[in-house]
């Protein structure tokens, strides 16, 4: 250890990895539904491209989760994204590709995508 | 991808090791793999959450559920149901946890938390005590990057004398004084030490925090090295504690590999190495003479102080001895400031102090409390109670060195000098409840078993007179003493204190001294009626069968260990009282509650 800017530095990456146990964040919760139907339809490889987003983008404040079955089989995979504040947004027939676009719009940017909601695919 | 979505932490700590956590950890880990989501879910091995009688215990962040009393078996619910399908498994959280309708409170709601401060244990529960960078993610050798880089080492001192520290290992005396008597010795050679040989029956303070945050105790030795100006450090640990000594040797390893022990840390002229010295489990090696003796190689005694460790320490050398929860304390005052901690605690007792809670109590683990708290808070909050709707009877601290607190006292307030004044003495923190079962005789024979026991044999007053103490004390709760006998136990205890070479010698009259101060009822009824109140010395007790109850089943008789009950079915059985052993399983067994115990 050759500075305090070192340990700094040591801190900050250790830090992101441990982030989830300090106090309960009030942050952004975005839930993938992960019941058998969820699985079956393609859920996981949806979760994965979440989190590696979330990673790349060093997001904070994001909790990625898992829940059971929303309900809605037939739209599976369906993901929910709790902002806190805002009214829940519920996105279906979810791909990773779309997971991508989601974190860009509208975790960072704030715009939910409206195109993949349940509101949208009803229509 | 470093990255997950969830953290499990599993208590690795001694107690919930002895309750099958690693095995636990393995389940877990073949599971996740099972489900194949083994990358997205990190598992971790932690120090110790303080609800031991709960053990094993899990925390699954980011909900901060908190499961209690986990099996092997139920690892596979956890995993499926929680981690996958994201249910919490209500059935095993720890109930006082479960708010109203599928929410879980906050642990610093719940009873057993909500007085505590954790300061010492601040990392215990939170941080994986085998990696080095989450122990640096909360602010880990901060505290000494700051000092070496911009304090001076009156600078460090001064900020430790303005905390108002005092030792945590059981005397008391102000850490910051110690520091700079250590300081201001002449001597080319300096070192620091750090006593980690918890001997007290019951306590496992020191031991927790080395197993959950070693590296606290290093970053400390290392600002005390810089504060006295030593370049080498020993930590003495029991050899009894494997877990922490081998966490102990792998962060030095890796405070090594960082550059945070060895030369130049952060850049500058300090050095400074630290190495483990094992201890053979002798109690009077936690006496600091006898300590630094050890650590030199020589058999554990004592020897006349002055002079101090401050002034002719190992090898005749001016050394440091400070406790692990005092160590422990050392990072966060320097970070937080003297201010902050000098706002924790009482006018002469700053800060918090870390109790292992054992006996007769629900919540049987380790509590860390503001000085000050009072011990009705710890048993009765903190601590749940006393089980099966007993009465509480006295709380026992400082173990062998120590004394009681009887039930009329429950409100004194927790620190150093209000213990003393009654006549207990803070210790090290172990804290034993006892309820109204408890025979304050026994009690007091029990403890001098253990110094008997333990006396080196160097001084005489402890050697001979620990024994004729325990003697008289036997002839006591066997219904054979006088009342001669009490007299002569006061005047030798007060002997023994007056005279004894080290601090275990002195303070092994305690115990007596305390017990006859507030119980000396109880010595009289030993000695005059021949009777033990609470009914635990079995000279003193007689089990009958009550004949209008028995109805001559014979099962007490097959359940005698030694035969001693003998009859013809149907009609009443009779102990024998001269073979007796007075084991109680007669009682137990009867299925017509027809036997007693007479005291």
């Amino acid at each position: 250890m050759k500075s305090l800017a070192e340990l700094e530095a040591i801190r900050k990456k250790a830090q992101e990895k441990v982030d989830l146990r300090t106090e309960r964040q009030e942050g952004i919760r975005i839930v993938v539904g992960m019941a058998t139907c969820g699985i079956a339809a393609g859920a996981r490889p949806v979760l994965n491209a979440f989190m590696e987003e979330a990673a790349k983008r060093n997001l904070k404040d994001v909790t990625i989760a898992q829940t059971g079955c929303i309900g809605v089989c037939r739209l599976e995979p369906v993901v929910e994204v709790y902002v806190p504040g805002e009214e829940k947004v519920t996105y279906v027939s979810m791909t990773p590709e779309k997971a991508v676009q989601i974190i860009n719009e509208h975790i960072v940017n704030g715009n939910a995508c409206i195109q993949y909601t349940i509101g949208a695919a009803d229509k | 991808m470093d990255f997950a979505r969830s953290h499990v932490l599993v208590c690795s700590g001694t107690g919930c090791a002895s309750s099958n956590s690693e095995k636990i950890i393995t389940e877990f880990e073949q599971q996740l793999k099972k489900y194949e989501i083994e990358k997205e879910i990190k598992v971790i091995r932690t120090g110790c959450f303080g609800l031991c009688a709960l053990g094993p215990i899990i925390v699954v962040y980011p909900e901060g559920a908190f499961y209690s009393e986990v099996k092997v078996e139920d690892i596979k619910d956890i995993v499926e149901e929680h981690l996958l399908k994201g249910r919490i498994v209500k059935r095993l959280l720890y109930q006082e946890t479960i708010a109203d309708e599928d929410t879980i409170k906050s642990l610093n709601e719940v009873d057993f938390y909500k007085k505590q401060l954790r300061v010492a244990l601040r990392n215990c529960g939170v941080i994986n005590p085998e990696n080095i960078e989450e122990y640096i993610a909360f602010d880990g050798y901060k505290a000494l990057g700051n000092v070496l880089t911009e304090m001076t080492p009156e600078q460090v001192i001064d900020i430790i004398k303005k905390s108002g520290l005092r030792g945590r290992g059981g005397g008391g005396f102000p850490s910051g004084l110690k520091w700079e008597f250590t300081a201001k010795a002449k001597g080319d050679q300096k070192y620091v030490a750090c006593n980690a040989d918890e001997g007290d029956p019951g306590a496992f303070m020191d031991r927790s925090v080395l197993e959950g945050d070693p590296h606290s105790v290093i970053e400390a030795m290392a600002i005390a090295g810089y504060a006295v100006g030593a370049n080498q450090g020993y930590i003495y640990i029991r050899a009894e504690y494997p877990i922490a000594v081998k966490r102990l040797e792998l962060a030095i390893k890796e405070a090594k590999e960082y550059g945070l022990l060895g030369d130049h840390i952060f850049g500058t002229d300090f050095c400074f190495d630290l190495e483990i010295r094992l201890g053979a489990g002798a109690f009077v090696c936690g006496e600091e003479t006898a300590l630094m003796t050890s650590i030199e190689g020589y058999r554990g005694e004592p020897r006349p102080r002055p002079p101090f460790p401050a002034v002719k320490g190992l090898w005749a050398k001016p050394t440091l001895l400070n406790n692990v929860e005092t160590y422990a304390n050392i990072p966060v005052i320097i970070l937080k400031g003297a201010e902050w901690f000098a706002g924790i605690g009482t006018e002469k007792s700053k800060g918090t102090k870390v109790f292992a809670l054992g006996g007769k109590i629900e919540n049987t683990g380790l509590v860390e409390i503001p000085m000050g708290t009072t011990l009705r808070e710890i048993v009765e909050e903190i601590g749940g109670g006393i089980p099966n709707g007993k009465k509480f009877k006295a709380a026992q601290t400082g173990g062998p060195s120590g004394g009681c607190i009887p039930a009329e006292l429950i409100d004194t307030p927790i620190d150093y000098d209000s213990l003393m004044e009654i006549g207990s003495m803070m210790g090290s923190g172990g804290l034993i409840v006892m309820d109204e079962d408890t025979c304050m005789v026994d009690i007091a024979k029990f403890f001098l078993e253990f110094t008997v026991d333990e006396s080196c044999g160097k001084c005489s007053p402890c050697r001979i007179g620990t024994k004729r103490m325990l003697e008289i004390l036997e002839k006591i709760t066997n219904g054979n003493g006088t009342m001669k006998d009490i007299e002569n136990l006061e005047t030798l205890c007060n002997n023994v204190k007056a005279a004894a070479l080290c601090g275990l010698g002195q303070t092994a009259p305690n115990p007596i001294l305390s017990t006859l101060r507030y119980f000396k009822d109880e010595y009289i009824a030993h000695v005059q009626e021949k009777k033990c109140p609470a009914g635990v010395c079995k000279s003193l007790l007689a089990y009958t069968i009550d004949a209008g109850l028995c109805k001559g089943c014979g099962i007490c008789a097959k359940q005698c260990p030694v035969d001693a009950i003998s009859g013809e079915r149907k009609k009443p059985y009779i102990i024998d009282t001269d073979s007796c052993v007075k084991c109680g399983i007669c009682m137990e067994k009867c299925p017509f509650k027809a036997i007693f115990k007479n005291y």
